[in-house]
This record gives C-alpha cells, structure tokens and sequence, in this order.
C-alpha cells in the first residue's frame, strides 16, 4: 500500500471528480459538495504520511512508482517525491480542502461540475508535482490547464472569457516550445525521457541556451515573471474566488517548481550564463510590479500585482544559487501558497456581501466585521512580510542570499519590504479603518462559522510557519543542497563558464 | 495461368464487401421500402463488422502478393482495413436517423458506401500503379454521388461537381506523373517500380517532372494547401451523413495511397519530395488553422482543421524514417476517429428541420445536455493536441519523428501553427460551456447513435494506458512494409 501512495493521490482525486459529476444537475448540490469535501478531506489526510513517512537525510527520490508506459518512445509512468517537490503536494491538498470549503455558498450553479473540477485539478496537479518522466509531466502540466479554463470560463466575473483565453493560449505556446526541448534532450540523449536522466545529460553550451530558453518560455510564463505576466491580472480578476485561490497558490509554483527541476539541473551552464537576464527581471518584478500593485482601485488586482512580485522572490533565490537563496524560495512559495490564498479568500469574502471588489466601495468594516478584520489585518501583515508570519522567513532568506553574491541585489529586492509593505498596509487602513463609509457597509454581517473555518485553517499555518519554519525547511534541505552540488558542475563538452 | 496462383483468398475481405454491396443493392429494390431501410441498414454493419473480423482472425504477420503481383496483402493492409470498416460501421449507426429524416437516400447511401470502402480496401492493398488507381476511383466516384444526392439541394449539387471535376483533374495528374514513371522505368508494380527508379539518375527532368505530378495529386486527394480548395465547399454543401463519411475513413485510404507512393514507389526520390511536402504541410498547418477561426459553419470549420490535420499527418511522412511514417499511421487513425466523433455529434444534435451546423447551434450546450457537452470538450481538446487525450500523443510522435529526422525547425513551426488552431478549438468549447443557449430544443436523443457515440469519445480518452501499444503496432506493420 505504502509504495502506492503517489498514484492513489493523483488518481483518487480524479475518480472522485467523476464521481461528483455523476451526481447531475443542481437538484442535487447538496450532495456534490459533501462527497467533495468527504473526498478533499481524504485526500488530505493520506498526504500526511507522504510527510511523516519521508526520509529527509536523502535526496533522493522517495514514494518512486515506475512502469512501463509507451514502449516505442521509451515513456514510464514514473513518479516519485523529493524534498522540493513534497511540500508542494501538502500545499495542495490542503488548499482543496480550503477551496472546497469556500465554495460551499457562493457556487449555486452547476455545482457538481465546479466540485469535480477543482478535485480533478487537484489530482492533476500532484502528478505534475510528483511526475519524473518528462512526457508524463508534460501531460498532467497541460492537461491542468483545462479545469482551469473551465473554472474561469464558467463561474468567472464578465470578462471572463477574454481572460481565459488569453490564460490559456499564452500557457500553451510556452508549454509547445517546452515541449520541442524535451524531445530534443530525448534524442540528445540515450532515448530516455527520464527527468533524472536529463539531469545527467552532457550538452554544449549553445544547446543549453536554446533549451534554456524553451523552459523560460512554459516556466515565466506560469510564475509568471515581468514581462509576461499580462494574463495574470485578467485571469484573477475575472476568476470565482476558488479559481484565484488556487491559481495563485499552486499554478504559479509550477512555474517556481519547472524552474528548480528542469532549468537549473538540465541546464546548469546556461542559467549562469543566463543568470543576469533572470536576476535582472526578477527584480523589475519585485521593484516595479509592486509599484504597479500600489495603484491598483480593484483589491483582487492588486493581490494579482502583489503575487507577480512575491514570485519576483522566488526567482531571484534560485538564481542566486545559494543554499540560502534556493531555501528561500523555497518558502517563499509555500508561504505566499497561504497568504495569497487567504487574500483572495478575504476579497471573496467582501465580495460575496457587497459584489464590489474596488477599494472606495469599502471603509471602516472594522466596525461591523471585527472577526475578518483581524483575519485581514494578520494576512495583508504576512504579505508585507512581518516578522513572525511565514512571509518573513522566505524574504528574509532570499535577501541574505542575494546579499552574498551582489548587495545590490539585496538592497532592490529588500525594497519591496518597503513598497510591499506600502501597498498592503494602505490598503488595510482604506478598508478596514476609518469612519464606516455608509449604511450598506455598516449593515455586513461578520464572518460565518464556515468562512473562520477556512481563513482560520489558513492563519494558523501562517503563523506555525512564521514561527517554526524548521519543519519545512528540514525536509527540502539535503535535496537542495545536492541540486546546488549538481547545478556547481558544468556539464559542458569544453570548459564554457 | 490459373486460379490458383491468382490466390483469390487474399483479396476475401473485398470480395465480401463487393458482394455484400451487391446483395444489399438487390436487397433494397426487391423489399418492402418499410422494411428495406432497416434490413439493409443491419446488413451493411453486419458485412462490415464480420469483414473487420475476418482480418482481425487471419492478421497477416507478414505480406504475400496475389492476382501476379498486383495485390499485396501485408500487415499494413490489415490494419487499415479493419480501421476503415470500423469506421465507417459507426459512421452507418450514426448516419441511419438523419438520412431517415430527410429522405434523401433510400439504400444507396448504403450500397454507395459500401462500394467507396471496397475502393479505400483496394487502395490499402494496392501494390500496383493501377490498382492504386482503380481504387481511388471506386472511392471516389461513390464519395462524388453520395454528395450529389441531396440533389433539390443547390450547395450539394455545387459542392458535387466542384468536387468531380476537381477531383478528374487530380486523378488526370496522377496518370500523368504515373505514365511519366512508366515511360522512364517500364515498371507499373511498386517493388518494381522503386527498384527501377534507384537506376535512373536522380537529376532526370521526366523524373522530376513525375514526382512533382504525383505529389501533387495527392496534395489534391488529401487536401493540402495550395491544393484544399473543394474542402471546404465539399464539407460544408454535403449532407451531414456524407461529410462524416468522407471524413473518416477515406483519410485512412488517403494515408494508404501515399505511403505506397512515396516510400513503396519513390522512396530513393525521398530527398525531392521531402521539400515538397514540408511546404505542403507547413502552408496547410497555416492556412487550414488561421482560416478556420473565420468560419461560422461548424462543417466548414472542421473541413479547415482537417486541413491543418493532414498537413501533421504529413510531416511524419516527410520526416522519411521509419518513426516516421509509423507515427503518420498513428496519427491518421487517431484523427480519424475524432473526426468520426466529431460529425457523430452534429448528427446527434440534428433533427428532423435542424441541422445543428451552425457555431451558435451550440451555445450553452452544457445547460442543455452537460453528456454531450463533455463529449464535445474531450474531442476538441483532443483535436487541439492537449493533453491527455489521445489527439495529443498523435502530434508527439509526429514531432518526435521530425526532430529525430533533423527537422528541428519544422517542429517548432509547426508547434507554433498549433497553438493558433487550439484557438477555434477553444472557441466551440467557450460556447458550449460559458454562453447560454439559444434555444432550449430538446436533444433528439438517438439512443443506438449515442451508446456507439460514447464509446467513440471514450476511445479518444481512456486509450491511455494503451497508447504505447497501439504505436508500437503502427511501427511494426510500417516496418514490414518498409523493409
């Protein structure tokens, strides 16, 4: 049972979204939505021995199932976990289980399929998470990609069909182009479309490049890094408030994950060479985006705004290439995973009482709404990374990085302290203080049981990870150290650094 | 000479379907028209289903010639020839309500029909000039009339004669470049023929001229740019019956003749025609894809997409290994069963005054049957190539042959064609799930056309955990007939 773990947690999401389409129409929501949270909450909880029964004195991999897929092209279904990619999958199952939760009430229409959607995704996802054949990656990368477009196409905002469109196009042809490169290594290769093999791959110095680049294509795009990160503000805004949640807190990592698993160790050559360009725009994303973010009138806008410059984080600690900025990373994406899921749950929140998510529709709901204040007030804190939450120790980590190989680096990134916190904190004091704008928001009615649940599930992980990071951290340790010994060696045929 | 050498018992299968096409066209006069509908429409599917099982029993694992040379039956034959009477049995169930409906054809759409699969069966055993030709002919002159039938109709009779005459001018070219060949060599049968043509030397101008002629034949019969003129019309003016027909099993037949063309007859050419065909199959990518996002006839928009199909299905053509053509094989029986689906569902949604061709038939399907809805999903995110239906495994092994073969930039082009075609696809999903209907229409629900319908699109999806064995026999049968 133990070595099959993997697969029941990437199949058994699937089969449960069947089975919650199955369930038909609205007359019997009901029922959808408690088989799906029956089923996230399963979920969940068979993840955790993939935690406790995980050795963290190894890099390698862990939990490996390997079979023979498709013969002629050498493909295996072939997954298995190391201390990169595990916490990723726990982010996952637990964030479903939150999704599942928020949509409870808001959904109304066509449940089961929303339901479905989300816990098929979530299968999905973990494959992409755990998958160590790069077809087989491929296939779950892309085929994440259509929940995600029905989700936002569906139950999304008014102009959610441009946005989806655009979100999924734009996905696509970075997604091909990585494509192209991986059937490129395959016959670089020894015919083998084994990850761990591509690792190990000898390539010139201009076949990297090229490869590089066709990883930056799928990979920035997802993250997404400045200047391709247009989709993402449209896709927010226009997604339900379970889409943004999960698109935020999970899809953007696989850009972060592609970067660490592909790029770097397939590539090592290239991404130094390359590291200028890659440090570079991260820290546009850091500087710049959060300025963007500083502006923005719709709160889920300036969440988006906020996450591209997060993630300018988590690209600027791997191309470090230190223990620490890698680290750092690592938990800036796990944590921004739960801050920019509670922030979007938080708008949800506003939005589902007064159907407006610009900032001038809100003042003072801290008079009728005490409880979600205070949930808001400890997330927008997070998010401007205050020491003690799980936003601090990521930035805090990735800044000591970059501080070693060029403090400048560390002097732009450790603005985005200063405008980070600017944009959060101003956007609190607009809406939770002050003078309570007029009636309609002096009659909102607080947080139900429902929505504590879910914020609260959230806040605590917030603050566990803010206080104790040791946990997290312990797991990804050998196996980032061992990516950091691997990306050290050159892989080129002549000396080329 | 006798009987016996001619070795009849190769060609059973299309003795069969010959006789049985016979048999059901006696049938139809000689009946009750109340009955005869019903009798010959079970006695087709019954002839084909038994022909597919008959081959299935006696699968060729090597190839034998009949009929002194003219006749091979190999693997490769077999294969296609149970792919194209499966086929074309399901399009028959999927077929039977509208026809019914419309009363534009008595049995002959049967007999028609089964006459056209004799032809595509000839054509996949064809191992002769002429019998290549004979059996393109058969098909086609059944596809001409079959478009024509709807004759109180100006756009099928249009699209009838567009398609004859554009399709006579095909066939004239292809003698041409065949009699071309056969002045040169003196050699009709293709082992003979490729032997011969190793002889001659590669710069000759009647050579030249030959491969140029026949390539653009087949450019012609399959559609590709600049080549798809009748596509689209054909598509669109046909009866809805006849479309689905002609896009399914002939793309297979289509497959046939090319490969024994090209690679059986001119394979040391390879080097000319490779650079013929890369335009061929990057223009019709192209073209085929950015013209499609124009149209509002869902028959039209598919004809457009088969267009871009065949240009993928001729880059592993092109790509000139082995891989290659394997993955060409795989990659049309792929397309051709969602194409199969594809023309099930219009023929599901249409009824007795409607014909659910338009785009805006669609809206909002998901509210109306969420069943068919996730059928149309599946077949255009298959079409697309996004994964993980099997429409996707058919482009990464097109790919992967054309980078193993060097062809790296034809790949990326042809990638980046892709990811605009998956724009129209996208588009019939956005109106089956995000717009609402535009009118609530009860779904005519056909029930024998849906049970074969669900498994049609259950094929598309759930073949993968066995995607790698079905290549793997593509491979093999290619292989036989290679070497």
């Amino acid at each position: 049972m133990e070595n099959k773990l993997l697969s029941v947690l990437i199949w058994l999401p699937v089969l449960a979204g069947v089975l919650v389409l199955a369930t038909g129409d609205d007359r019997r929501a009901e029922t959808a939505r408690k088989l799906a949270l029956g089923f996230s909450i399963v979920i969940f909880l068979l993840s955790i021995p993939l935690y406790t029964g995980f050795d963290p004195t190894t890099a390698r991999m862990q939990f490996v199932e390997h079979y023979r897929w498709i013969e002629p092209f050498n493909i295996f279904y072939s997954i298995g976990v190391d201390g990169i990619s595990m916490p990723l999958i726990l982010l996952t199952t637990l964030l479903t289980v939150v999704v599942v939760i928020a949509g409870w009430q808001v959904i109304q229409q066509r449940v089961a399929q929303y339901m479905a959607a989300f816990l098929i995704m979530e299968g999905v996802m973990i494959g992409v998470f755990s998958a160590l054949d790069a077809v087989l990656f491929y296939v779950f990368w892309e085929a994440m990609l259509i929940p995600m477009f029905l989700i936002i196409g569906i139950w999304g905002g008014p102009n959610r069909i441009y946005a989806t469109i655009k979100f999924f196009l734009y996905t696509l042809l970075g997604s091909l182009l990585m494509l192209v490169a991986l059937i490129y290594l395959y016959n670089a290769g020894n015919g083998s479309f084994s990850i761990l093999d591509f690792h190990r791959l000898p390539l010139s110095l201009d076949a990297q490049i090229l490869i590089f680049l066709a990883f930056f294509a799928a990979f920035a795009v997802k993250v997404p890094m400045f200047p391709v990160h247009t989709w993402l503000p449209d896709a927010h805004v226009e997604a339900p408030t379970g889409g943004s949640v999960i698109l935020a807190a999970i899809m953007l990592k696989m850009g972060g994950y592609g970067f660490i698993r592909f790029s770097m160790p397939i590539t090592p050559d290239a991404s130094h060479q390359l590291a200028w360009l890659m440090i570079g725009l991260s820290l546009i994303a850091v500087v710049y985006i959060a300025l963007v973010a500083l502006v923005q009138q719709d709160m889920k806008k300036l969440i988006a705004y906020s996450s591209i410059s997060h993630m300018g984080f988590v690209t600027l600690g791997f191309f470090v290439f230190n223990p620490q900025g890698v680290e750092g990373a690592m938990m800036q994406m796990i944590s921004h995973g739960f801050i920019s899921g509670a922030l979007f749950l938080c708008v949800g929140v506003l939005y589902d009482r007064l159907h407006s998510r610009r900032i001038d529709s809100y003042r003072g709901i801290a008079t009728p709404m005490p409880v979600f204040a205070a949930f808001m007030v400890l997330f927008a804190m997070a998010n401007a990374g205050l020491p003690g939450t799980s936003g601090f120790v990521g930035e805090f980590l990735v800044i000591l990085g970059s501080f070693k190989v060029n403090p400048w680096f560390a002097i732009f990134a450790a603005l985005t302290l200063v405008f980070g916190a600017a944009y959060t904190l101003w956007v609190v004091k607009r809406v939770v203080y002050g003078k309570v704008l007029n009636d309609e928001v002096a009659a909102l009615n607080d947080i139900d049981r429902r929505e504590i649940l879910m914020l609260g599930i959230l806040a605590l992980m917030v603050l566990a990870v803010g206080i104790w990071p040791n946990p997290v951290l312990d797991v990804m340790h050998v196996s980032i150290d061992n990516l950091l010994q691997h990306v050290e060696v050159s892989k080129c045929l002549t000396e080329c650094r | 000479m006798n009987l016996q050498t001619l070795h009849f018992e190769l060609a059973l299968p299309e003795i069969l379907i010959a006789s049985m096409a016979s048999v059901i066209l006696m049938a139809g006069l000689f009946l009750k028209p109340a009955r005869s509908q019903e009798t010959c429409f079970w006695l087709s599917i019954g002839s084909l289903l038994v022909t597919a099982a008959l081959i299935i029993g006696d699968f060729s694992t090597r190839s034998v010639t009949a009929f002194n040379g003219l006749f091979v039956d190999d693997p490769m034959s077999d294969l296609l020839k149970v792919a194209i009477c499966i086929l074309s049995a399901v399009i028959f169930v999927y077929s039977r309500q509208y026809n019914r409906h419309r009363g534009i054809f008595q049995n002959e759409y049967y007999v028609l029909g089964l006459f056209s699969v004799c032809g595509m069966m000839v054509m996949s055993s064809a191992n002769h000039l002429l019998t290549l030709y004979l059996g393109l002919e058969l098909m086609s002159l059944c596809l001409y009339s079959m478009i024509a039938f709807y004759r109180d109709d100006a756009l099928a009779v249009e699209s009838a004669m567009k398609y004859f005459v554009l399709g006579a001018l095909a066939s004239s070219i292809l003698l041409y470049g065949m009699s071309l060949l056969y002045g040169l060599t003196g050699a009709l049968g293709l082992p003979e023929l490729s032997a011969a043509v190793a002889d001659v030397q590669p710069d000759n101008l009647a050579l030249i001229l030959a491969t140029v002629f026949i390539v653009v034949a087949l450019g012609f019969k399959l559609g590709a740019v600049p080549f798809h003129m009748w596509v689209p019309d054909v598509y669109h003016g046909s009866p809805t019956s006849t479309t689905a027909f002609i896009g399914a099993a002939p793309k297979i037949a289509a497959f046939a003749i090319t490969l024994r063309l090209l690679v059986g007859g001119l394979e040391d050419l390879q080097g000319m025609w490779q650079q013929m065909l890369i335009v061929l199959a990057l223009l019709s990518i192209m073209i085929g894809n950015i013209i499609a996002i124009a149209q509002d006839n869902l028959k039209r928009m598919l004809a457009y997409s088969t267009i871009s199909h065949m240009g993928f299905f001729l880059l592993g053509i092109l790509s000139g290994t082995d891989e290659g053509y394997g993955a060409s094989l795989f990659y049309v029986l792929v397309y051709a069963t969602m194409s199969c689906g594809a023309f099930g569902l219009i023929l599901v949604l249409s009824d007795k005054n409607f014909e659910s061709d338009r785009l805006s038939d669609l809206k909002g399907l998901n509210q109306r049957s969420p069943v068919l809805a996730l059928f149309i999903l599946v077949l255009m995110f298959s079409m697309a190539g996004v994964p993980p239906a099997a429409g996707f495994f058919a482009k990464l092994s097109v790919i992967q042959a054309l980078v193993d073969a060097g062809l790296v930039w034809v790949a990326v082009v042809a990638v980046i064609l892709a990811v605009i075609g998956a724009y129209y696809y996208l588009r019939i999903i956005k109106l089956v799930y995000f717009d609402t209907p535009q009118s609530d229409r009860a779904i005519f629900w056909v029930k024998d056309s849906v049970a074969v319908l669900t498994l049609n699109v259950l094929i598309v999806i759930a073949i993968l955990p066995w995607i790698g064995s079905l290549i793997s026999l593509c491979n093999q049968v290619v292989l036989e007939f290679v070497h």
